[in-house]
């Protein structure tokens, strides 16, 4: 069979404060062989830096997968900045939720979510928040804005576009190889 | 290409171009009637089409509010979204999967083959299948679908496989690649299958039957069809007799027309064909057009769905190939042994991976969520697809509140689920799950149905008037030149998909439209 080659072309990829909003801070990133810093929330002009850590903290909670780097997940979150700042009832929403989060929180860990050790705890706070509209819209952002980037998707082993390749019809679309004969 | 003046009044006007409008049309300009199709959204030509499923959903989805009501899931999950069907010339035909299938005969007639089933409105068509049968070829030959007209059937992709390995081993019999609308082999001038996916995202090669590239473009070349994209019919219009003598509808730029008509014929899909109906209301008929019986919008049905998805031990790469070329029909069957009535079939299909985390399980989060993810690659999935149980109270309303932004209001749908249609559901939930445990599945997802695809029953065909909304012929009882050409006018919804009888009636209806305007009876 014709395997997906997972290995990600973005491993390196990192964020530099100040560049991403201009250029290609990957490239600055890469060529500089930095890595990833806490530097990507600073760029945030409506929400806080210590907001949208939180934010990426959640996202990582709410799906969590391994193999992914920050990189994808702060991707998937950093619209919200903006979002925020052509909206202020999202504005609203997301520093109240995060605010409340926080809140339960320092209530049963002494701390805000985000040092929450154990990702299991931190998991018990968001089924707290879960039926709350911040934790909807949160969620149902992320489902699209991390599974939908195209980088993420052959680390799943998804090839996506097919038809400027001329299919699978010579790619491997009936080349199963393990099952038992019919 | 034709163009027709508004006030022509000689015109058959069709509202939708999909599976019935754009049959309808192309079948009638054969025979020399002139039509005006109106089609509310865009003309998107296949080359267009975009194999990405967030952006190929923007371009071609019926996106326009409605609101749902009920204890279906989607109305939780997709409270604005009930149906998942096209805006755009071609209509569903561009994003359908191209099954194929005849009723069986017991689908024509579920209120004899049933009897009573509290809470459900059966009655039986009043056609059967014997009278189907001609205008079924008709359709077969048209659509060019594999396994009828010596064709052959389509090569069977990795899902299929393993959906096929499985179904043996459980000892069904009737499993193969399906009866499908997608050019096996060059025809019809277009190509064959190219094995790219993305079925339900538009056929960017063509190979799979659309009116959008087959229907349209031939009854233009007549010379007597006109088809105007960016049109939303707003009202029907009709005189003191009782007679439609045309539409107002709203043009690309938004202004307001009205089209004469000699016939209309409503083909908008089964959310908004009752909508225009009631949204049609008169002080002559101030229940809506066609309204008599009451039945308009009701007895909605969208099929009992549901998806079976696996996770094998090795890769299945389910996405690669024609998305639902491959299905089990031992269940088709009605056999009230199981707990049911009725029977559904078990197709393939499969999602990217971004409709993957959207529909796996709706608002699903966490570890047990993500490791499913994780397993994609080596997902092999199954689309239940079974008959669901007409009920009076699943219902297309007017909404209340809230308008579109011709100011008219939008359309309402509730559903709920049958316990017939419960019943089904658990029933090919366990088997779906059988078929691939029989060859080694690791895991199965029981998958909630999808925003409704299949959408019919709405303006159902009645022997008597206070039955149903039409006739045989799909024309309404109470005017006798408006006509109901989509899957709305289906009595009941059987197992398998529905396009097919769809473009069977619409055969068999411009033989009676072009007939009746002969002899001067409409």
């Amino acid at each position: 069979m014709r395997e997906i080659d997972r290995r990600s072309k973005y491993d390196r990829r990192m964020f530099l404060k100040g560049a991403a909003a201009t250029a290609p801070a990957v490239a600055i990133a890469t060529s500089t062989g930095l890595g990833i810093t806490d530097a990507w929330a600073d760029d945030a002009k409506t929400l806080s830096p210590a907001q949208m850590k939180t934010l990426l903290k959640m996202a990582r909670d709410i799906y969590p997968h391994d193999f992914l780097g920050d990189s994808y997940y702060i991707t998937a979150v950093k619209p919200w900045d903006d979002k925020a700042a052509k909206d202020p009832a999202l504005k609203a929403l997301i520093s109240d939720g995060v605010a409340r989060l926080d809140q339960e929180a320092n209530d049963r860990h002494k701390v805000p979510y985000v040092q929450v050790a154990w990702e299991n705890d931190r998991v018990a706070l968001l089924q707290k928040i879960e039926p709350s509209a911040f934790f909807q819209k949160i969620r149902g952002d992320l489902v699209v804005s991390l599974y939908n980037q195209k980088e993420v998707w052959p680390r799943f082993g998804y090839e996506g576009s097919s038809a400027e390749h001329g299919g699978y019809i010579k790619r491997g679309f009936a080349d199963i190889d393990w099952l038992p004969k019919a | 290409m034709a163009k027709f003046d508004l006030n022509d009044s000689g015109v058959v006007v069709i509202v939708g171009s999909g599976a019935g409008g754009g049959t309808l049309g192309n079948e009638l300009a054969q025979k020399g009637v002139k039509v005006v199709i109106l089609e509310a959204g865009p003309r998107i030509e296949n080359q267009d089409f975009i194999n990405d499923e967030w952006d190929s959903f923007s371009q071609l989805a019926w996106s326009d509010m409605r609101t749902t009501s009920g204890s279906w899931r989607v109305a939780h999950d997709f409270p604005s979204v009930p149906a998942w069907i096209v805006k755009a010339v071609g209509g569903s035909t561009v994003h359908w999967a191209g099954a194929s299938l005849r009723f069986d005969e017991h689908e024509f007639k579920i209120k004899s083959a049933y009897g009573g089933i509290p809470g459900a409105n059966l009655i039986d068509w009043p056609i059967t299948l014997a009278e189907m049968e001609p205008w079924y070829a008709k359709a077969e030959d048209k659509m060019g679908v594999t396994r009828t007209n010596g064709i052959p059937g389509l090569p069977g992709n990795n899902n299929f496989k393993v959906m096929e390995a499985g179904a043996r081993k459980l000892g069904y019999k009737e499993v193969h690649t399906g009866r499908m609308a997608i050019n096996s082999e060059p025809r019809d001038g277009r190509g064959s299958c190219q094995q790219i996916g993305f079925c339900f995202q538009g056929c960017k090669s063509g190979a799979k039957w659309s009116t959008l590239y087959t229907e349209i473009p031939k009854g233009e070349a007549t010379g007597n069809l006109e088809v105007r994209p960016g049109s939303m019919v707003i009202k029907i219009e009709h005189d003191q007799s009782g007679k439609v003598t045309g539409v107002v509808y709203a043009d690309a730029s938004g202004a307001m027309q009205r089209q004469k008509a000699r016939v209309v014929a409503v083909a908008g899909n089964s959310i908004e064909s009752p909508r225009l109906l009631l949204n049609s209301a008169s002080s002559m008929f101030p229940d809506g057009l066609a309204n008599s019986s009451g039945q308009v919008g009701r007895n909605y049905m969208r099929h009992m769905t549901g998806s079976v998805y696996a996770t094998f031990e090795k890769s299945v790469h389910m996405y690669r190939g024609t998305t639902m070329a491959g299905i089990i029909r031992d269940e088709a069957r009605n056999d009230p042994k199981r707990g049911f009535v009725g029977g559904y079939e078990m197709e393939t299909l499969s999602l990217g991976l971004p409709f993957m985390a959207a529909f796996l399980n709706p608002g699903a989060w966490g570890r047990s969520f993500t490791s499913a993810m994780e397993g994609y690659p080596r997902m092999a999935g199954m689309w239940l697809v079974g008959e669901d149980m007409p009920q009076e109270t699943n219902r297309v309303t007017l909404d209340p509140k809230i308008k579109d932004k011709f100011g008219m209001p939008v359309a309402s749908v509730h559903f709920d689920d049958h316990p017939n249609d419960v019943a089904m559901r658990d029933h090919a939930y366990k088997q779906g799950a059988a078929v691939y445990e029989a060859v080694g599945a690791t895991v199965t997802y029981p998958t909630p149905p999808y925003p409704s695809t299949h959408n019919m029953g709405t303006n159902r065909m009645s022997e008597k008037p206070r039955d149903g909304v039409c006739n045989k012929f799909g024309q309404t009882h109470d005017i006798k030149n408006l006509f109901i050409s989509d899957g709305s006018q289906f009595t009941s919804g059987a197992a398998c998909n529905p396009t097919l009888t769809i473009v069977s009636l619409a055969i068999r209806q411009a033989d009676h439209i072009a007939g009746a305007m002969q002899r001067k009876e409409i």
